[in-house]
């Protein structure tokens, strides 16, 4: 690793970790001590680090720092409240404090735990991504900020709420009852799937797609998978999906930061090791009765990563968003099934269903229905693309749209 | 919006069809569905299998158990889905998708669901 990447590189995989470890031991009411104390650690780091060289195990390091910070914090705190117990006449007794345990696998469970915590169904959804990247992907304010599109005062204010909803709540660092854990676990992959999905489909104007929101995504994903009571088909389905995705992630991006849409796409550039492993997970998942959204989704995904345009292929995927849509309404979804619709049963059935929709109040809707006119009444065609134009918001955007209104006036020239 | 169920009555499909026909008559009915669950109005559905249906009669004599075919064989109930509209009107609109309709004789009965609030 570069000497310049290192406290960043650190930052992001300790910083988590120590926090879960220390919220686990401090209970969630105190979440903020132990964001202070992981920071004061990495500050120490900055302090001592350059005079004294840099240790040979770095995590190590910063373990014992962050630990005999810890200790001092339960000793004040000790201190404080065995003397206004005393006053109050409460006989308390005063233990040592126990020591702070960074082994492997606390971390992995005190992560495991936090994820279920700040999951909790009390706290807002968007509250709960933000928490979760600060708190268990050690991102910056800044970084939430940019991910959100907003400014750095309103992601504190969100943080700052979903943690007093969680003192309110007395949520508690801990693994839910194993009667409750199916519908805790539910939150869970949703905060994760929206947690990948505003990496995926970013709407950042510094780039349309954040890998390092998704691969986090994946990382707690996977964190489920390797424990037994939440290795279970809905969440390996999950995990597929996401692989399935983020294949296709060097494919999707060109050299301007634009997107590449699907169609245009270079298949050499998507990864197979990342399709073979989502193939695997969708297999792990092909167990039990239930069928989750994250089980179709990652289906139509799957058959997204095999480019031949075969009817098999599209009727597939139609009959996926056919079930999907009964399970969960989204309007992105019912746009899609109507693009399989046009690919599997021809463009006018396609169009007629198209035109039952409602607007979604941005270009989708325009662009999809510009492309099933076109080859079919061109002017049509190019008026729906030039009203979608007029809906989208990032020059990307308006770039993909222009490129497909070229194609469409070239196409009507040579006819 | 109020919520309405489409009834479907028609002849016992595995009677009269070939597997190819099946097979083309389940896909337009899922495609059906999709269509109207496409535009956030459907709300669930499920078919009945006319294998295992019996029918419980009042006679002078007590109930009897018959089994199938229950009245007239194209009166037959095969299944239902429940949808979200504003009015019969647009019901009756989904109705008239429906590939049990394809079938001479057979029928969509279009029944609006009481909303359980004393009001209808």
């Amino acid at each position: 690793m570069q000497q310049q990447d290192l406290i960043p590189g650190l930052f992001r995989t300790e910083f988590q970790k120590i926090v879960a470890v220390l919220c686990r031991s401090f209970g969630m009411e105190n979440m903020e001590a132990a964001e202070d104390i992981a920071g004061e650690t990495f500050l120490a780091a900055m302090e001592t680090w350059p005079y004294k060289g840099i240790p040979e195990n770095p995590a190590a390091w910063l373990y014992t720092v962050a630990k005999n910070k810890a200790r001092n914090y339960l000793r004040r705190r000790q201190l404080f409240t065995g003397k206004i117990a005393s006053r109050l006449q409460q006989a308390e007794q005063i233990n040592e404090p126990a020591e702070i345990d960074l082994s492997a696998r606390n971390i992995t469970d005190s992560q495991l735990q936090m994820l279920f915590a700040i999951c909790h169904p009390a706290i807002a959804a968007e509250a709960q991504i933000a928490l979760s990247l600060r708190i268990l992907c050690g991102f910056g304010i800044e970084e939430i900020a940019d991910a959100f599109l907003t400014n750095k005062e309103t992601i504190n204010k969100r943080l700052q709420r979903a943690k007093e909803k969680l003192r309110a709540e007395k949520v508690a660092v801990e693994f839910p009852a194993e009667k409750e854990i199916d519908q805790r676990l539910a939150t869970v992959l949703t905060t994760l799937y929206l947690l990948f999905n505003e990496g995926y489909y970013s709407e950042s104007h510094e780039a349309v797609l954040r890998p390092d929101l998704c691969l986090e995504a994946m990382r707690l994903t996977y964190l489920l998978l390797e424990n037994k009571s939440t290795n279970q088909p809905a969440v390996n389905a999950l995990l597929a999906l996401m692989c399935f995705h983020a294949s296709r992630f060097p494919a999707r991006k060109n050299k301007t930061a634009g997107m590449i849409l699907y169609d245009d796409q270079d298949e050499a550039l998507w990864n197979y090791e990342l399709v073979a492993r989502g193939a695997y997970y969708l297999r792990q998942a092909s167990t039990g009765a239930v069928i989750s959204k994250y089980h179709l989704e990652a289906g139509i995904a799957y058959w997204h990563t095999i480019k031949a345009d075969t009817a098999g292929k599209w009727e597939a995927i139609l009959q996926l968003y056919n079930q999907l849509l009964q399970m969960e309404y989204s309007p992105i979804a019912a746009l899609n099934r109507t693009f399989a619709l046009s690919k599997a049963n021809g463009k006018t059935a396609a169009i007629a269903e198209a035109e039952k929709l409602q607007p979604t109040g941005n270009q989708y809707y325009y662009t999809l229905l510009g492309e099933l006119y076109s080859g079919i009444n061109n002017d049509k065609a190019m008026e729906h693309l030039q009203k979608a134009l007029s809906f989208a918001r990032t020059a990307a955007d308006r770039q993909t749209i222009s490129r497909k209104m070229d194609g469409l006036a070239h196409q009507t020239d040579i006819e | 919006m109020d919520e309405f169920i489409l009834i479907f009555r028609h002849e016992d499909g595995m009677k009269v069809a070939s597997p190819e026909q099946i097979q083309a008559w389940m896909k337009q009915t899922m495609d059906w569905i999709g269509g109207i669950a496409a535009q956030n109005k459907f709300v669930s559905g499920n078919g009945l299998p006319f294998e295992n249906a019996r029918v419980v009669k009042a006679t002078d004599t007590g109930p009897v158990v018959i089994n199938g075919p229950f009245g007239d064989i194209k009166e037959t109930l095969g299944g239902y889905i429940i949808v979200k509209a504003e009015s019969v009107e647009e019901a009756v609109e989904f109705a008239k998708g429906s590939p049990v309709l394809q079938g001479e004789g057979n029928s969509v009965e279009v029944r609006k669901i009481a909303r359980g609030d004393g009001t209808h």
